[in-house]
């Protein structure tokens, strides 16, 4: 599969390595032009605020265009925000949920997943279609609506490749 | 849950890759950073430049100003404390800024020894001038480092000067047998693990970012040629005529360096940069790279 990374700002170099690891081929995402062709699309952390500057009216045309026609999309911390906010994802977020960077923690959800919070968001909504798949406490970690799984910690981030396969294969 | 470790330290690092991270000396500037697209701000009294003028001993800045940032702004907050002191570290820490800065910016607080700072929660930044400082401060818990350059100049040849020193370096080490690495971790100063580590990654083991001169966004364009992975911009963008312009600029050209006629586009109009001074014109101890070891 061809997989593009959004590159604007953040943790894609990580995705990239586990997306190559699983024997697709990567693309970084900085312009419109750089989506035509694409089978899938990860939306990496980082910083939201810095990554919505960043995203123009033209990529963003294209990414709807891309999301709107069922492709599979891997979001994590920031991209799950943009997800959110682009209306790609039925759901709400509370961003730095968990505090500042000395809340940032490890830990493993309810399913054994090995988790990274880096000054993590919260889902608050959930609509109807979306489908918890892993929580910490009572909390939604993964959540799949469609072909999108949005995680609020970073599976790139660790040795556990099960999301990244999960979404795309 | 645990708090506070390696990979949570280096991963807030890592989240801040291809950004820029801005000196900011007030709540307004804080806004007008995070408006325009800064990964992070750090939060100081004076920046650079003014420091450079002002002269006299530059220390931590006041808790009342890193909150009243803290409370402005939702990015990541960090804050510079002087080499080696542990105490202005701690005091930083207890604020729960994002990251410290132990910076050469700073008057230096103790000759001989950086802070420990794997004894922290937080985590640290500093700077290096080439490889073995990189790993000697890697070696102590940072888990990013930027080089120097030459803060508060507007001169970007020093972190031209740290960028390839540390790339040079790097490519060395991955030329060398493993019978080579010993006599090379003595030459440069630096623990023997971080100095095999580098030789078979290529890189170095956190993230490395530049700082020290930028005040243009070819100047940013420049250091991420030159393998920096994000850039910290001190006195150049609210000593410019336009800073919400220019700050504005430089975040676009960190994630569109590769595309020259982007640059050109993102370069036009900003409104008079900085105005400088060259760093050879510079007194010995004038300049701050220099500090540290």
């Amino acid at each position: 599969m061809r997989v593009g990374v959004l590159a604007l700002q953040g943790a894609f170099r990580e995705h990239v390595a586990v997306l190559a690891a699983l024997g697709h081929e990567t693309v970084e995402v900085r312009g419109a032009e750089d989506v035509d062709g694409l089978d899938g699309i990860v939306l990496p952390g980082g910083e939201s605020t810095a990554q919505a500057r960043l995203l123009t009216p033209e990529l963003a045309a294209a990414l709807d265009a891309l999301v709107a026609s069922g492709a599979p999309v891997l979001a994590t911390c920031a991209g799950a925000i943009l997800a959110s906010r682009r209306g790609w994802l039925d759901a709400d977020l509370e961003r730095n949920a968990y505090g500042r960077q000395l809340h940032s923690a490890e830990a493993v959800a309810d399913d054994g997943t090995p988790l990274v919070l880096i000054r993590a968001p919260r889902f608050t909504r959930l609509g109807s279609s979306v489908e918890v798949l892993a929580r910490l406490g009572d909390d939604p970690v993964l959540i799949r609506q469609g072909a999108l799984v949005a995680a609020t910690f970073h599976p790139e981030l660790t040795d556990d490749a099960r999301v990244h396969a999960g979404t795309f294969g | 849950m645990e708090k506070n470790t390696w990979t949570t330290k280096l991963g807030l690092a890592r989240m801040l890759r291809g950004g820029v991270i801005m000196d900011v000396v007030d709540a307004d500037q804080a806004r007008i950073a995070e408006e325009a697209g800064a990964a992070a701000v750090m939060a100081l009294e004076r920046v650079p430049a003014q420091i450079r003028a002002d002269g006299g001993v530059a220390r931590a800045s006041d808790p009342a100003m890193i909150r009243s940032i803290q409370e402005a702004v939702t990015i990541p907050v960090m804050a510079k404390c002087r080499i080696g002191h542990t105490m202005e570290a701690r005091i930083l820490e207890a604020l729960e800024v994002d990251f410290v800065d132990e910076s050469e910016v700073l008057t230096p607080a103790d000759p001989h020894h950086h802070i420990d700072k794997t004894a922290f929660d937080v985590p640290f930044v500093c700077g290096c001038t080439d490889l073995g400082e990189a790993l000697r401060r890697i070696g102590e818990g940072a888990a990013m480092i930027r080089t120097k350059g030459e803060a508060g100049t507007g001169d970007i040849s020093e972190a031209v000067r740290h960028l390839r020193e540390v790339r040079s370096a790097i490519r060395r080490l991955q030329g060398m047998e493993p019978a080579q690495l010993f006599a090379e971790a003595k030459a440069l100063a630096a623990p023997l693990d971080l100095v095999r580590s580098v030789a078979a990654d290529g890189c170095l083991p956190v993230p490395q970012f530049a700082a020290g001169g930028i005040a243009t966004p070819a100047d940013a364009a420049l250091c991420m040629s030159l393998g920096a992975e994000a850039v910290f911009v001190g006195s150049g963008i609210f000593l410019s005529s336009d800073p919400a312009k220019r700050a504005r600029a430089i975040v676009e050209a960190v994630t569109h360096w590769q595309d020259p006629k982007r640059l050109a586009e993102i370069s036009t109009g900003l409104g008079e940069a900085m105005r400088g001074t060259e760093t050879s014109k510079l007194t010995a101890a004038d300049q701050l790279a220099q500090r540290g070891h």
